[in-house]
């Protein structure tokens, strides 16, 4: 079984250098690009069928098609979003430590691809030990040769810069990410115009997850066709998925694009701790609907999940187990978002802190009757097309499945007056 | 008054982006990493020399949660409380924080030597509870373990 992005990714050792990464095949891609016209390149990856790994789950190359490449732009922008922030993911980590020049590599193609001659990685505060990595990695590729003026003779040029974040869930939704990096508070903009034309400070800009990115070289290298073979399941490529919660083995995997969440619990996980029972699962994130025990056989691709009522989202696996109240699960989760909210729309503003606090009194005992209604009316008001981004619609999916899979719970909550976990 | 090498620092980065508010954020990140936090006067010298107003600056400072508007202590801890940390009950470790330090959320201890800031997904989440106490990232947490950890920080 291949596994192209965790090939070289060996945790109990420092990432591959530029030298050590060069003689394992590393940057070819690049050279490859350079011969390549920058059309032929997004051409390439729309037909791989790569879909977005930060959870949208877009074709990256339409995405990239939608650049101006008129001539016209004197400044482009490409954007890796390293600000891994959403609640049990932890794959991004996994690339930024383990190969930092994989994800700068796949930058310099991408950014070739639509003609930008600058670029951020937009790393969250938390990764330290990756910020050293990329530092270097970057003075490495610099010095190389693959960054900077005129890049292997080719004529295109291409600047590399680290921005590490100061907190925030909201920097991860691309266009309040752009605001972050203009020194701005990170709220969403309105979209259209859409970043691919008006981006940062007002220019054509690509903001791509770190896994999409660290996708590209393979592809250059390999072709679409061999993209598409790796997977399973009705999306290409491989996947990073991972499993938080109580399993025996919590951790990451690159596995085929579709495997099941059957195996990735059981055979991968090491299956449900002793004494524990398996209840439900955020496939992707807190921002995924649950799914539950007759959805074991879903494959895990964009396609299957979103068939079963749910998104692939981020791919990494959050377990509720039957000994954990699905209420404080849920409460959990939205007080995250609550807290999260950048305050920028009134549904998602005032809407997640009622919520929160609705969860809160069933938890306490002094939940009502009327509480089960005003939760759904939420889950209505707070739904897709009431907001600028996807932070409220995305709180609501683990409330409206909790709702739907585990109602008895919240039922029992307001009967009993009392959590019946505790 | 900033520095000559905090402003030295700051324009480093305010010549790598082409609208000057934009190091905006680093500037802040560069004096609090010096002063510990941006005290009403730092944000007003910071304002000033990045030719912003003050409450401009401070609707950006008060945005982002690791801006520190308030002194805190000389270690910060960053306890993880989001969804894969409270199945693995970081509501434990809270506890065990609140008895042994003597501190909630949002406080510092009265000697100065921590402070307790609840965070959200430190991205670590097969080896919950984690937390995080200035730069270091500690993970599979118990108490026991926590409680040697505490002690290396003076």
């Amino acid at each position: 079984m291949e596994k192209p992005l965790t090939q070289h990714i060996n945790s109990n050792r420092p990432p591959l250098n530029f030298n050590e990464y060069s003689g394992v095949g590393g940057y070819e891609a690049v050279r490859k690009a350079m011969a390549m016209a920058p059309a032929e390149i997004t051409k390439t990856v729309q037909d791989s069928d790569l879909k977005g790994r930060g959870g949208a789950g877009f074709n990256t190359g339409m995405k990239w098609s939608f650049v101006p490449m008129n001539g016209r732009h004197e400044s482009k922008y490409l954007v890796a979003n390293a600000d891994e922030m959403e609640p049990g993911t932890f794959k991004d980590r996994l690339l930024l430590e383990g190969n930092p020049h994989q994800l700068i590599e796949g930058m310099i193609i991408s950014a070739y691809a639509i003609q930008a001659n600058v670029s951020y990685i937009f790393l969250r505060w938390a990764y330290k030990k990756a910020a050293r990595v990329i530092r270097q990695a970057i003075a490495e590729a610099y010095d190389a040769g693959y960054l900077g003026k005129n890049i292997l003779g080719s004529g295109f040029s291409l600047e590399m810069h680290l921005h590490t974040g100061v907190g925030r869930y909201m920097c991860g939704e691309e266009t309040a990410l752009l605001n972050a990096l203009e020194g701005k508070r990170a709220t969403p903009r309105t979209k259209p115009p859409f970043p691919q034309v008006s981006g940062l400070f007002g220019k054509p800009t690509i903001v791509n997850n770190v896994e999409t990115l660290c996708n590209i070289p393979h592809i250059i290298n390999r072709g679409a066709e061999w993209f598409k073979d790796l997977s399973l399941g009705d999306d290409a490529g491989t996947k990073l998925y991972g499993i938080s919660g109580r399993v025996n083995k919590p951790g990451i995997w690159e596995l085929p694009m579709g495997t099941t969440m059957r195996e990735l619990i059981e055979e991968h996980g090491g299956g449900m701790r002793k004494g524990y029972k398996f209840k439900g699962a955020l496939p992707g994130g807190a921002s995924t609907d649950f799914l539950v025990e007759e959805h074991m056989d879903v494959k895990m691709d964009f396609r299957s999940v979103a068939a079963a009522g749910s998104r692939l989202g981020t791919g990494t696996m959050v377990i509720l187990d039957d000994q954990t109240c699905p209420v404080g699960f849920v409460h959990n989760l939205e007080h995250f978002f609550a807290q999260e909210s950048c305050g920028w729309c009134t549904p998602c503003r005032e809407g997640l802190p009622w919520t929160e606090k609705i969860l809160k009194s069933l938890e306490n005992g002094s939940g009502r009757q009327e509480d089960i209604s005003l939760l759904e009316m939420h889950t209505q008001f707070l739904g897709p097309g009431n907001t600028f981004c996807a932070l409220a619609p995305g709180a609501m999916e683990p409330l409206q499945s909790a709702l739907k899979y585990f109602r008895d719970d919240f039922e029992k909550h307001i009967d009993e007056k009392r959590c019946p976990y505790k | 008054m900033l520095t000559p090498e905090e402003i030295e620092e700051i324009e480093h980065e305010a010549a790598l982006v082409p609208v000057r508010r934009a190091a905006c954020i680093e500037a802040l990140k560069i004096v609090q990493q010096r002063r510990g936090y941006i005290s009403d006067e730092s944000l007003r010298d910071i304002a000033e020399h990045m030719g912003m107003s003050v409450e401009d600056l401070d609707s950006v400072a008060t945005f982002y949660n690791l801006v520190f508007r308030r002194p805190v202590g000389r270690n910060v801890i960053l306890l993880c409380d989001s969804i894969s940390c409270y199945v693995m009950g970081y509501e434990k470790i809270y506890e065990y924080i609140r008895e042994r330090l003597q501190i909630g959320f949002g406080e510092t201890t009265r000697d100065g030597r921590f402070t307790l800031l609840p965070n959200c997904c430190l991205g670590t989440c097969d080896h919950a509870p984690a937390l995080m106490i200035n730069n270091e990232l500690y993970r599979d947490l118990t108490t026991e373990r926590l409680n040697e950890i505490l002690t290396e920080y003076k």
